[in-house]
């Protein structure tokens, strides 16, 4: 009898030992992948580099991803850098830069808004959004007003 | 605090017209009336502001008067002698007295400055000067010149006295003011009888998208009466010329209709163009069911079942179709996966780019290509598929996750029955 | 023999046969009040678990109001158990001011604050406040549009308290108005003023609960009351409630994740029914209750006031509590515990259903 219960108690304190670990390793193992950096790259920016300072001619434009948005940068006639939201303020289609235009363009409803991002013509009923350009060195980097 | 600065802005403003009077007289030529308004006595305003009822009334109502806030008074359009306090001599007919200008004589009357651009330079020189011109090419204006004294003329829309600036949200022609200001005449059964004109444009317009997106959004660019037919120089617009007037603001729409092959079509069947689908004055937000060859298409009114256009429009219809089908379908799970608490705002933001092309597509409706509108439909079913499966996935590691949870709450429940029995040994019975 | 040598080299160094000792001789009494003792090891336990959470949080989080919303969703989708972490944190940061609010009612009823406790109930009360104030803190860190609205009608309550209330406000807000300075100033209370301040208070409550053991109710004074080991017996139940606590929080976490919502925007309308955290409810509710004008004050200043007195009298419970503390039956504090009892649950399902 004794021995019996000698083996249990032997039992017990295995079983115990064994989940006290792997409780711990369910915990642990949680924690550390949190604490590996994610491959993305945050997509938390308030300022991102949106092209290369010999990339756009002048009167061109070109989209860049803001964060999950799309952003607009334009190259204008006069040597300017201009950002903006690609939103277009209407049904939310993407705007282009026009440069036979010189406007940017919404391909949906034709609505051009000018080179301030105001809202020119057509549909749109609000100005575009303006981001702040920066150029660093090579870099043009865009970043929230 | 809010009444000071309003004050400081209106003193500069008075000043202003002041020094602009002062500008006038020194410069001369019509600078003259301008003084003598503004600093002669005027025993029109005298004599009438004491006088009761309809007398008076004038008085009253130019205190509002834009003409008046620029130096002008009643002597300007109705002659007569204001310096004379005797009122024989100040409403003299010799002294070109009038007391009630005939109807037909007010498109004359008004355009002695309206017309003069010299003259209007000095007071608005963005204003345009060929209203009585054009007032003239219109309907009201040749019949008025026929001798029709039913017709409008200026001041039947502007008012006669209290004319306010045309930006003012009173002025009976202020866009959102307009169409009733029409209406008065033209939503009337009984005066439109003899011009057997229809008299329901205003209750059609009343409920077109147009109408919505002025009175409900109340957004001033949106059309109404005088936006497609002109305001002066008021015509219906002809068959051929409708297309220029709702590509106005539709130009995507109207340019790619003219590449069409429908131009060609309808310019031969003569068929107004947008209007034949659209209609007119009760343009409605145009639906997917127009196209395809469904009960409410318009395009089989034309195309016979089996013929091309038959199949293209069935064609476009089923691009449509799937895409708002594909993207109703993300949205939904993303709907689901949002509500489980799952964080999909990513997925809902590309999905964005699917409802852009379902937009864009709607408008290549226009094009009247199949392959234009498949090119764009395309690209936007793969986005919407993306998003679909974004919302399959989320909904699966939400599954996952709950799996996970059901074996490690099992550990765990299992740790503490051990840990129980342990006690349970510890404590053992006596 | 090895161990022994490890033993009592510690031991010369660290005097672990102390605490060893201590240990041995603890005893938690039993009885049928037994149960509410555990509530005080699983505050702790909650709080345990909040400060290892928090402190992954901080690995990822990001104090601005550019930032700080989409530093959070990025914790909930990017990062791997983020939304694990997160979800405990929130869970786990209610569940631990449930089991403060039973534990301190617990210790209250059981009139535990009687002499020699007086100063443990009243560290106790300390904890309970800071407590509030890191769910008030906390409750603003994602920067979304509920937490933002409820932090402006939150601080703007702290406004209406007497003489000091505009002070208050623009402290709390580091401003007039909620911006990103508020959150910025939140983060610095949440992650390192109030930790710190917790940190004292909570020693100081756990020493004086050593000090004194365990209080039996008055009822059971003078009967022979029976007694268990604190080590192992006691703690082992603790541990078992804790590895259920566990369980629960996963399970919580994995079922109903704490959602995020919209990101705050200062600019727009404020979102119809804004309530606070549950736990400030009844607070809430009462303030919403009160007249606009109670005699010359003004309804808030009056309910804020009366707010700020019944706190400090419920701090000075011990000392107010005379019968008690001289051995009787001290009836009237015990059917005052009822009313607030009563009074919190009413205005809380009140609040809700509001």
């Amino acid at each position: 009898m004794s021995l019996w219960n000698e083996q249990r108690r032997k039992l017990l304190n295995i079983l115990l030992g064994t989940s006290v670990g792997a409780t711990l390793v369910a915990i642990l193992y949680p924690i550390l992948k949190f604490m590996i950096p994610p491959e993305v790259i945050e997509a938390t920016q308030t300022s991102v580099v949106a092209g290369r300072v010999n990339e756009l001619p002048p009167n061109s434009g070109k989209i860049f991803k803001f964060g999950n948005k799309p952003g607009l940068l334009v190259h204008t006639p006069t040597g300017e850098y201009k950002a903006f939201s690609a939103v277009c303020t209407h049904l939310d289609c993407i705007v282009q830069y026009r440069p036979d235009l010189r406007l940017i363009w919404c391909a949906c409803h034709n609505g051009q808004y000018n080179l301030s991002g105001k809202n020119i013509a057509g549909p749109p009923p609000r100005p575009l959004e303006e981001y702040a350009v920066n150029i660093r060195g090579e870099e043009i980097v865009v970043s929230r007003m | 605090m809010r009444g000071e600065r309003r004050e400081r802005r209106r003193i500069p403003r008075s000043r202003l017209w002041g020094g602009f009077a002062l500008v006038s007289l020194v410069l001369g030529g019509l600078g003259a009336t301008v003084a003598r308004a503004q600093q002669a006595k005027d025993s029109c305003i005298e004599c009438h502001a004491a006088l009761e009822g309809p007398l008076a009334d004038p008085v009253a109502l130019m205190r509002e008067d834009i003409h008046r806030a620029r130096g002008f008074s009643c002597a300007d359009c109705h002659g007569g002698d204001p310096r004379s306090d005797d009122p024989l001599a100040a409403m003299d007919p010799k002294k070109g007295f009038v007391a009630r200008p005939p109807h037909r004589a007010i498109p004359a009357l008004c355009g002695r400055c309206h017309s003069n651009a010299e003259f209007m330079k000095r007071y608005n020189p963005a204003l345009r000067v060929d209203q009585e011109q054009e007032y003239f090419t219109s309907v009201h204006g040749k019949r008025l010149r026929a001798g029709d004294t039913r017709v409008a003329t200026c001041t039947s829309c502007h008012g006669a006295h209290g004319i306010r600036s045309v930006q003012h949200p009173l002025s009976p022609v202020y866009p959102l003011n307009v169409a009733e200001t029409c209406a008065r005449c033209h939503a009337d059964a009984e005066y439109m009888r003899e011009y057997r004109l229809p008299h329901d444009q205003y209750d059609r317009y009343r409920r077109s998208a147009h109408a919505r997106a002025l009175y409900d959004r109340q957004d001033l660019s949106a059309p109404t009466c005088n936006d497609c037919h002109g305001n002066h120089g008021a015509v219906p617009p002809g068959i051929t010329s409708v297309a220029h007037v709702c590509g106005q603001c539709h130009v995507r729409q109207a340019t790619l209709f003219r590449a069409s092959p429908h131009k060609a079509a309808f310019d031969a069947m003569g068929l107004a163009e947008c209007v034949y689908c659209h209609g007119n004055h009760d343009v409605l937000s145009p639906t997917d069911e127009m196209i395809g060859t469904g009960e409410k298409s318009v395009c089989v009114s034309c195309h016979p079942p089996g013929d091309a256009g038959y199949q293209a429009a069935e064609r476009m219809r089923a691009l449509l179709d799937d895409l708002s089908r594909e993207l109703e379908r993300a949205r939904a799970i993303l709907d689901r996966a949002e509500r489980a608490g799952m964080e999909v705002s990513r997925a809902k933001f590309e999905l964005s780019e699917a409802r852009d092309a379902l937009t864009h597509a709607r408008v290549l409706i226009h094009a009247f290509s199949v392959k234009e509108v498949e090119n764009v439909i395309r690209p936007g079913l793969e986005v919407a598929r993306r998003g679909y499966h974004a919302g399959e996935r989320a909904l699966a590691e939400l599954n996952y996750r709950r799996k996970g949870l059901a074996v490690s709450l099992l550990f765990i429940l299992f740790l503490a029955a051990l840990l129980y029995l342990k006690l349970r040994e510890i404590e053992g019975p006596r | 023999m090895r161990v022994e040598t490890w033993r009592s080299w510690l031991d010369e160094r660290l005097g672990t046969e102390a605490v060893r000792e201590f240990l041995r001789r603890k005893e938690v009494p039993i009885h049928r009040h037994t149960i509410w003792y555990y509530f005080g090891g699983m505050t702790l336990f909650l709080f345990v678990v909040q400060v290892v959470t928090g402190a992954l949080l901080l690995l990822y989080y990001r104090p601005s109001a550019e930032a700080a919303f989409e530093s959070v969703q990025f914790i909930m989708t990017e990062v791997e158990f983020g939304w694990l972490i997160r979800s405990i944190h929130s869970w786990s940061a209610n569940l631990m001011i449930a089991t403060l609010f039973l534990h301190m009612f617990s210790a209250y009823f059981m009139k535990a604050y009687r002499p020699p406790r007086e100063l443990t109930w009243v560290s106790g009360t300390l904890l309970l406040f800071l407590a509030l104030a890191f769910g008030f803190s906390g409750y603003l860190l994602p920067w979304n549009k509920l937490a933002f609205f409820a932090t402006k009608v939150g601080t703007d309550i702290a406004g209406d308290v007497p003489v000091i209330g505009p002070f208050l406000l623009r402290f709390l807000r580091g401003g007039e108005e909620v911006t990103g300075a508020t959150l910025t100033r939140f983060f610095g209370f949440h992650v390192a003023i109030l930790p710190g301040v917790m940190t004292i208070v909570l020693t100081l409550h756990l020493i004086l609960v050593q000090r004194h053991g365990m209080s039996i109710p008055p009822s059971l004074e003078g009967t022979r009351v029976r007694t268990m080991p604190f080590f192992p017996n006691f703690l082992l139940r603790d541990l078992i409630g804790w590895v259920l606590a566990i369980g629960a929080l996963a399970a919580l976490a994995a079922l109903f994740p704490w959602g995020l919502g919209e990101k705050a925007d200062p600019f727009a309308p404020a979102p119809a029914g804004i309530k606070p955290e549950w736990y400030f409810l009844f607070l809430f509710q009462t303030l919403r209750l009160l007249p606009a004008r109670v005699g010359i004050f003004e309804g808030e200043v009056v309910g804020v006031t009366l707010f700020l007195l019944g706190g400090l009298f419920w701090m000075l419970v011990p000392f107010l509590d005379k019968p008690t503390s001289r051995g009787w039956r001290g009836r009237f504090f015990t059917g005052l515990g009822v009313f607030i009892v009563l009074y919190i649950a009413v205005m809380t399902i009140w609040g809700y259903l509001a």
